[in-house]
């Protein structure tokens, strides 16, 4: 993967930049040395590595409105980081850039449970963010695989997804409002513990983009009620395509479950391998789980599995009690620890309709043979994001290409069948180059336009989410202005 | 001038230098008046593909919501987010198109619980103001590829390109609905109640409150939807929940519809003569500010959708409800051209806010051609 040249202006300046931040923080808050600035080198997608200039810790907006000021007048890129866990390589730094890491910043400014809102600062981790009102039995909704660690910041900026937005919805849908900082330091609102504020949804616009826009150091979060109870089942099929067809079938019978996920036989094997879930072994397993009151359960759960049973799955399994439910959840949960005991792995997340899924699953496997990289598929099959992983050997020279031009190959398929590139791990420089296989040039130079009214020096993490030569101009236009 | 394509409406724009009034059934003359020459949307009409199984429509912009709403119902799926009709209440005629749903963000009262039609949106096509033929989201569930425009485009009115296509996501009808009602609470008493069942695991999907319900009283209603069994429960918990006060379950759904629809479409200001605002704030905001209007102002009818954060507010004629200091935003919804041209129709934003909405209308349609003003101060 590609990256811009470093400005030699900018590193010839480093000590000058690092003496303007350190008049506007405290000593600690700007980190320097090199030996430290490599603790930022690089997000989860660890591939890729490049300590940057200097790295900043900020702890109140006005702070961040200091130091974006301060890049902005000296002409430095600033890359934003929550906590690190992008897997699209969403916080990778650039050696001339300036590293803004929010994870300082993880207050709770305000509970409200009459409004059902939390407004936090934006280094605090999801879930955190739950446990911060769960002892009034509420939650925040999105719950990504990372959210031990992930910051909102990056959930804001990825509009990260999770396992139950079937139901809940991703990020977006639970993002009132914040309060963001733009690149030339100036602090904006937008919307608030009110509904839909009535100019165009700027804030809709801000969720996603990928830290391109501006720095959210605030936000205002949707919390709701736990439900009483929640269930799984799990079912084996053997057939990709009979498992996909009861997934159909369950949601046009108008039962929404808050998960509905799909493993296939290479992830199925490597799981029983790993974690002993006592899974059976078939071609497709799925796993669907339901809330409400016990009663409530035991309706929605009797329709599911008479559906089931009408698609001759090999094995049926209903969850009696919270251990049951676990075993279930197990092997699940631990299916990309499993991948990694095989193997390295890359995760993608591109998104297919879910009517296309027995065929994108069968060209997957041939792919695989013809790659000869062994891939394992975990899915959340009611709103068709995928998740191969494929298998590499990160020291085995030509090995990470091969695996790269592999999930291109994926990914390409996603957008051929009517899909995307990815679901809810977001571009970076990841997909970068790929866009252009989604979208057409007038589509993406209006994106762009879009960043120019927010950046017009390309400042905030330039280098991402849009191919570097469709970004070329504008960043070279950037440059020459410094 | 009605294009039928996609292209002829490119080539229109690319060829135009005066301004457009962009309208689809023309059912929601909202916002300031705009002069322009009518562009109509009604000819970029049909549904393109319908998924139940994958809970996907996609749709050209000028289909009518009643063909929309047939093919749903044929499958038992519904627009989840509850789109308002707002002819009754503005007295237009005509057919609502799925464009101007979209356009203007219209949602009802499971807004609080399902989302917003911007919830729902999937993707977008659309014509800049240069004539280019744009695209953006998908037809996918969960699509984080690039910027989201389609949130950009719902809501913006037609004011930063012209809707061609929208692809949204659909959910399956419940079996069943019932209504909890609770009568004779004041306005505070009500939205704490709101807040309350709002804040329990029941799922309610509905909670409006008037005080002047269908018979005169003031009537607080808390909808809740799914299967039979669980409906009752979930009922017979809230009624438990509200014991202190005088409770009664509506379980006709028929009935239950009708009261929602009455709530949706804010039929106790059909047919009057005042203006009518639509607030919308944090709930428990809801009940002073009432008082405060109604403490400088004519106050002729209100109605609380959203468990109190949506307000309407029919006042007289040519009054300036909106306060300086509101937490929220307020929307003149209906009133004479001159008292919309005179006062704002939409919320004035901040100045940093109004930089970033005039540079995106700017990059979008740079001859000013769309709707010019309709969403100005």
């Amino acid at each position: 993967m590609q990256m811009p040249t470093p400005n030699p202006q900018i590193l010839a300046k480093k000590a000058r930049i690092v003496e303007r931040l350190r008049a506007v923080l405290p000593r600690d808050s700007v980190i320097e040395d090199e030996a430290e600035t490599r603790a930022y080198e690089c997000d989860a997608l660890t591939a890729y590595k490049c300590p940057p200039l200097a790295a900043v810790l900020p702890s109140s907006t006005k702070e961040v409105s200091d130091v974006l000021r301060i890049c902005w007048e000296e002409g430095v890129p600033v890359v934003p980081r929550g906590s690190g866990t992008s897997l699209a390589g969403g916080a990778l730094p650039t050696a001339d850039c300036v590293i803004l890491g929010v994870a300082r910043m993880n207050d709770v400014l305000e509970t409200d449970y009459d409004n059902r809102v939390i407004r936090v600062q934006t280094g605090r981790t999801n879930l955190s963010v739950t446990g911060a009102v769960e002892e009034e039995d509420f939650f925040y909704a999105p719950d990504p695989s990372s959210q031990l660690a992930c910051a909102i910041a990056g959930n804001i900026a990825m509009n990260s997804g999770g396992a139950h937005c079937l139901k809940y919805g991703v990020t977006t849908n639970n993002l009132l409002g914040v309060t963001m900082v733009q690149m030339d330091g100036t602090v904006v609102e937008i919307g608030g513990a009110h509904l839909d504020s009535g100019g165009l949804d700027l804030l809709g616009l801000i969720c996603g983009s990928e830290g391109q826009l501006g720095v959210v150091t605030e936000a205002t979060l949707r919390i709701l009620r736990k439900p009483e109870g929640a269930r799984p089942v799990l079912m084996g099929f053997d057939d990709n395509e009979v498992a996909g067809a009861c997934v159909a079938d369950i949601i046009k019978a108008g039962v929404l479950p808050v998960a509905i996920e799909f493993m296939d036989r290479p992830c199925i094997e490597a799981t029983e391998a790993f974690a002993k879930a006592g899974y059976p072994m078939c071609e497709a397993l799925l796993i669907v789980e339901v809330e409400g009151s016990d009663a409530e359960i035991d309706e929605q759960l009797a329709l599911i599995l008479e559906i089931a049973r009408r698609h001759n799955p090999v094995e049926l399994r209903e969850a009696k009690d919270a251990d049951e439910a676990g075993r279930i959840w197990l092997g699940r949960k631990s299916a990309f620890g499993a991948m990694g005991q095989i193997n390295d792995y890359m995760c993608l997340d591109g998104t297919i309709p879910v009517s296309e899924l027995p065929y994108v699953l069968k060209r997957i496997g041939e792919m695989s043979k013809e790659y000869g990289l062994g891939v394992g598929n975990v899915f959340h099959a009611g709103d068709g994001n995928m998740h191969p992983l494929i298998l590499f050997d990160a020291n085995k020279p030509g090995d990470l290409e091969l695996c790269e031009a592999f999930g291109a190959d994926i990914l390409r398929l996603c957008v051929e069948v009517g899909g995307c590139l990815t679901g809810e791990h977001g571009v970076g420089i990841e997909k970068r180059d790929l866009m252009i296989d989604q979208f057409a040039p007038e589509d993406l130079e209006i994106q762009m336009a879009t960043k120019d009214v927010f950046d017009p020096q390309w400042l905030l993490n330039p280098a991402k989410v849009f191919p570097l030569e469709s970004s070329q101009s504008r960043r070279a236009t950037a440059m020459a202005a410094e | 001038m009605k294009p039928v394509t996609e292209n002829d409406l490119s080539e229109i724009v690319k060829g135009a230098s005066q301004p457009f009034h962009i309208r689809g059934g023309g059912t929601r003359n909202i916002g300031k008046p705009v002069n322009g020459a009518v562009l109509n949307t009604e000819g970029l009409s049909g549904i393109t593909l319908y998924e139940p199984g994958a809970l996907t429509l996609v749709a050209k912009a000028g289909t009518s919501l009643a063909e929309i709403e047939q093919a749903l119902d044929a499958e038992n799926q519904r627009l989840p987010f509850e789109p308002m009709d707002h002819r009754g209440l503005l007295g237009t005629s005509g057919t609502p198109t799925i464009g101007g749903v979209v356009a203007g963000n219209v949602s009802g009262p499971r807004r609080i619980q399902a989302g917003a039609c911007r919830d729902f949106m999937l993707g977008v096509r659309f014509v800049d103001g240069t004539g280019r033929i744009i695209k953006n989201g998908g037809r996918v569930m969960k699509n984080v590829t690039g910027y989201d425009l389609v949130k950009l485009m719902t809501g913006s009115w037609g004011s930063l390109g012209v809707l061609t296509e929208v692809s949204m996501k659909v959910l399956p009808k419940p079996e069943t609905a019932a209504c909890v009602l609770i009568n004779g609470l004041s306005d505070a008493e009500a939205v704490s109640v709101m807040s309350k069942a709002l804040g329990s695991p029941y799922e309610v999907t509905g909670a409006a409150h008037t005080s002047s319900g269908v018979d005169g009283d003031p009537v607080t209603m808390l909808r809740i939807e799914g299967f039979e069994q669980s409906v009752a429960y979930r009922a017979d918990q809230l009624q438990a929940l509200f014991s202190e006060h005088d409770v009664t379950i509506e379980s006709d759904p028929a009935k239950v519809a009708a009261g929602w629809e009455w709530v949706r479409d804010v039929q106790p200001m059909h047919g009057t003569s005042g203006d009518v605002w639509r607030f919308s704030v944090k709930p428990s905001d809801a009940p002073a500010l009432v008082e405060a209007l109604k403490a400088e102002h004519p106050v002729n009818r209100t109605l609380y959708d959203w468990g109190g954060g949506l307000i309407w507010v029919e006042t007289d004629p040519g009054t300036n409800l909106r306060p300086d200091d509101l937490a929220g935003h307020a929307t003149l919804i209906r009133a004479e051209e001159k008292t919309r041209e005179a006062l704002p129709v939409f919320q004035p934003e901040s100045a940093g806010l109004s930089a970033l909405t005039t540079g995106i209308r700017a990059r979008f349609d740079p001859k000013a051609l769309f709707n010019p003003g309709l969403m100005s101060a």
